[in-house]
């Protein structure tokens, strides 16, 4: 069996030739995963890049991305596959007038023909190089997680009426949650875990310089530090990534070339959705006493 | 991109390897210290070590942490395991005898770094506290390294082969650096140097100095650390530098720190318990069986019951009343508890909270119409008129002022809640209202966030309102205190 990346160093080149940046740790669990094929378990809170890693070792491998997404209710006809029941009808009653014995055709519409494959099957029987997004495992209940651990651990699937399937290709899985509940441990087993948080300060202006065009570096540096001293705050949300560079992108179009507190005031909406956070924050960032005095 | 598999030379790891045996240790300390780290997890980590140089330290520990570790919270505690185990060892870690040892790495950076002496020297106290101050205000890591370790030879007053834990080392070092007024002297230098700063960039790299003394704390506590571990071996220094979990940490005896962890893991426990007893009433969802449908349904089955049906269950909301000691060295706990009652307060019908001292008085208002409970609890602390007469815990008077105002509030649906060591100053007890209000109420249960051993010893009269409860639980810690809500919803 082959492996995709070299050392840990090349993944961390590759993921940030395609503009994701990261941690050595992090490109050390994304390489853990090639090489002992398991798949990933990404938490963290929201808005740091748990769906986007993925998409982006796609994109750095070649390989295709198949999604899915998770939700309430979620159940084995959407996730693994499911019987094309119109087609199997059709198939029965085209044969009606012929003379065929029953085992053929019960043979005949458990076929792979009938068989709808729902994004799990797929991955596992795609022949080209796939990475599996699990997106907020989470939401599922605890029961449906049991359907994810025998692809998870194999990388099969079995179907009682036509057997077990095995993987073509080892796919890179990730699974990603935004940790609302606990997952159980059978599925915490199977996988590595990756605890992705709020960037460093140096790490975020990396992040911005490379997202944002156009920006000048000293106000990348002090979107960073705004962002890092408002995230020391005890708040309901802090602001994600993703609202970092939504805030850097207003700085830019507003022609902002300094951050100083009236700017400030005005345009933390944007970080901040909560009208509390909102409040605390302007409160904070106007007094000169840190939170430690 | 694509290699093969013998470009890698693998790390051979096989029985009697001194690694595996370093990692099995390593693995049953994080077992000692509460993470679930299982079997096949155990032979995931033996497996990922092949994998990863053994030189790159930082990726060792991801690929230990990514096996092994499965929950951020315990993140912390495995980072001290690991320090623990895995720590750079050498001749220069050592205790020395005499403090005025030879120079080592960190005094050869620092003589390169200025213009102080041969690098032999030891430093004078204001040449390091010159060059503490130089580290903090560039921000020099390499630098502030050295600053540290520095810092620790010098005022760590450690000795070789003495058995205490790290926490004095630490309390000495810092005590002698004076941190605070270093943060004063750089953020006065800020002041003068730049004409046009306001007050907006001060409070920024006031932040700025701010972390970069948590981080020089961190390092002089990873240097005592290694020190200590040299000096007296793995074994011995795990067990005494153990970090608890968050949901173990005791709530009377935490550390500044400990509380801020404490706080940080309170979100996400009322978020999963919250969300996991909305799961529980949805599906419970079978009553007792309801005869009359299913007579009415056996109709079209000519009689026979083949459909049973259930009445809709009518999932029991409790009122709750939580009157709680704030007193001391039990606040802590009453903020925890009352943060945690709040965040579910959607699975009870109604919560009112009253807190005491000697004083009692109610509290729901701060938490009504505010979705910060952070903000609210601060204002209990703050704002309730808890002290009737000298401040010390009187539960008798306390529930005295609670039966006289409130009694009439307290219904067959309410569950009453008080939280408290107990420990009433030899006052009177008045355990009678207890009773009473038992009397009126659905349950009484009382939290002691005491370990039982130290209950009913000096002042502790638990055992006079026990009798009276429908439960006495010892509460001492997130877990428990989750365990016991979960129950209660």
């Amino acid at each position: 069996m082959s492996h995709r990346f070299t050392d840990v160093d090349a993944v961390r080149e590759d993921l940030s030739k395609v503009d994701y940046l990261c941690d050595p740790g992090l490109a050390g669990v994304v390489y853990l995963a090639d090489r002992l094929d398991k798949p990933v378990l990404v938490e963290g809170p929201a808005g740091t890049g748990k769906t986007q890693l993925a998409k982006s070792v796609a994109e750095m491998t070649g390989s295709r991305l198949i999604r899915l997404q998770c939700y309430e209710g979620l159940d084995e006809a959407k996730a693994l596959y499911e019987w094309n029941y119109k087609k199997q009808l059709l198939r029965i009653q085209t044969e009606r007038d012929a003379d065929v014995a029953w085992d053929d055709i019960s043979d005949d519409i458990f076929s792979d023909e009938f068989l709808l494959a729902r994004p799990l099957l797929e991955a596992i029987r795609a022949a080209d190089p796939i990475v599996l997004l699990i997106d907020e495992v989470d939401r599922v209940e605890v029961e449906t997680e049991a359907l994810l651990l025998e692809i998870l651990s194999e990388y099969q699937v079995s179907i009682p009426e036509l057997g077990t399937m095995e993987a073509l290709q080892v796919p890179l899985v990730f699974l990603t949650s935004n940790n609302t509940r606990e997952l159980s441990e059978a599925l915490k087993r199977r996988c590595l875990y990756l605890h992705i948080d709020y960037p460093s300060m140096e790490r975020e202006k990396e992040i911005v310089l490379a997202k944002v065009p156009d920006i000048a570096e000293s106000l990348a540096d002090q979107v960073a530090r705004v962002v890092r001293s408002i995230r020391r705050l005890e708040l309901k949300k802090p602001p994600s990534v993703s609202e970092t560079l939504d805030w850097a992108r207003t700085l830019v179009l507003l022609g902002v070339q300094h951050v100083d507190a009236g700017v400030a005031a005005e345009t933390v909406n944007i970080l901040l959705k909560y009208q509390s956070d909102i409040a605390k924050a302007n409160k904070e960032l106007a007094t000169v006493d840190g939170l430690d005095a | 991109m694509t290699v093969s598999e013998t470009d890698i030379p693998a790390l051979p790891v096989e029985a009697g390897d001194p690694l595996l045996d370093l990692l099995n240790g390593f693995i049953a300390e994080l077992r000692a210290v509460g993470i679930p780290a299982s079997l096949t997890e155990n032979l995931d980590a033996m497996e990922a070590v092949k994998h990863v140089p053994l030189t790159d330290r930082d990726t060792f520990k991801y690929a230990l942490a990514a096996t092994l570790v499965k929950n951020q919270a315990h993140w912390k505690a495995f980072e001290t395991v690991f320090e623990v185990y895995f720590s750079l060892r050498g001749a220069q870690y050592e205790i020395a005898a005499t403090d005025l040892e030879d120079a080592d790495a960190a005094d050869g950076e620092i003589a390169a770094e200025g213009d102080r002496g041969s690098a032999g020297d030891m430093l004078s106290p204001e040449e390091l506290a010159e060059m503490l101050y130089r580290a903090l205000m560039r921000g020099d890591a390499e630098m502030l390294r050295a600053a540290a370790r520095e810092a620790v030879r010098r005022y760590a007053g450690m000795e070789p082969g003495r058995p205490v834990g790290g926490t004095y080392y630490l309390y000495r070092t810092l005590r002698n650096l004076d941190l605070e007024g270093v943060l004063e002297r750089l953020m006065e230098a800020e002041q003068h140097t730049e004409g046009d700063v306001d007050d907006f960039d001060l409070r920024l790299r006031r932040d700025e100095f701010e972390l970069r003394i948590a981080e020089l704390k961190r390092q002089i506590e990873a240097e005592i650390r290694r020190r200590l571990v040299a000096d007296r071996g793995v074994e011995a220094m795990a067990k005494t530098l153990r970090k608890p979990l968050p949901s173990d940490i005791d709530f009377m005896h935490a550390s500044r720190e400990e509380m801020a962890s404490l706080r940080k893991a309170i979100y996400p426990l009322t978020r999963k318990l919250a969300a996991r007893l909305v799961r529980k009433r949805r599906h419970g969802r079978a009553g007792p069986l309801d005869f009359r449908s299913t007579v009415r349904h056996s109709l079209s089955y000519g009689g026979v019951p083949v459909e049973p049906k259930f009445r809709h269950p009518r999932p029991h909301k409790p009122d709750i009343m939580v009157v709680a000691d704030v007193s001391g060295s039990v606040a802590a706990f009453a903020r925890f508890t009352l943060h945690l009652v709040y965040a579910i307060s959607s699975q009870f019908s109604k919560v009112r909270s009253f807190v005491f001292i000697d004083g009692l008085d109610e509290v729901t208002s701060f938490f009504e119409g505010t979705d910060d409970i952070a903000e609210a609890v601060h204002r209990v602390n703050t704002e309730a008129d808890v002290v009737w007469v000298d401040g010390h815990s009187d539960y008798g008077h306390a529930l005295g002022v609670f039966w006289d105002n409130y009694a009439d509030d307290v219904g067959p649906r309410t569950t009453v809640l008080i939280l408290g060591d107990a420990r009433n100053n030899y006052h009177a007890p008045e355990s009678w209202i207890v009773k009473a209000v038992r009397q009126k109420a659905r349950h009484v249960f009382w939290l002691n966030p005491e370990p039982r051993s130290y209950w009913d010893t000096g002042d502790s009269i638990v055992g006079e309102y026990a009798p009276h409860c429908d439960g006495v639980f010892e509460v001492r810690n997130l877990r428990q205190l989750e365990a016991f809500v979960d129950r209660l919803a």
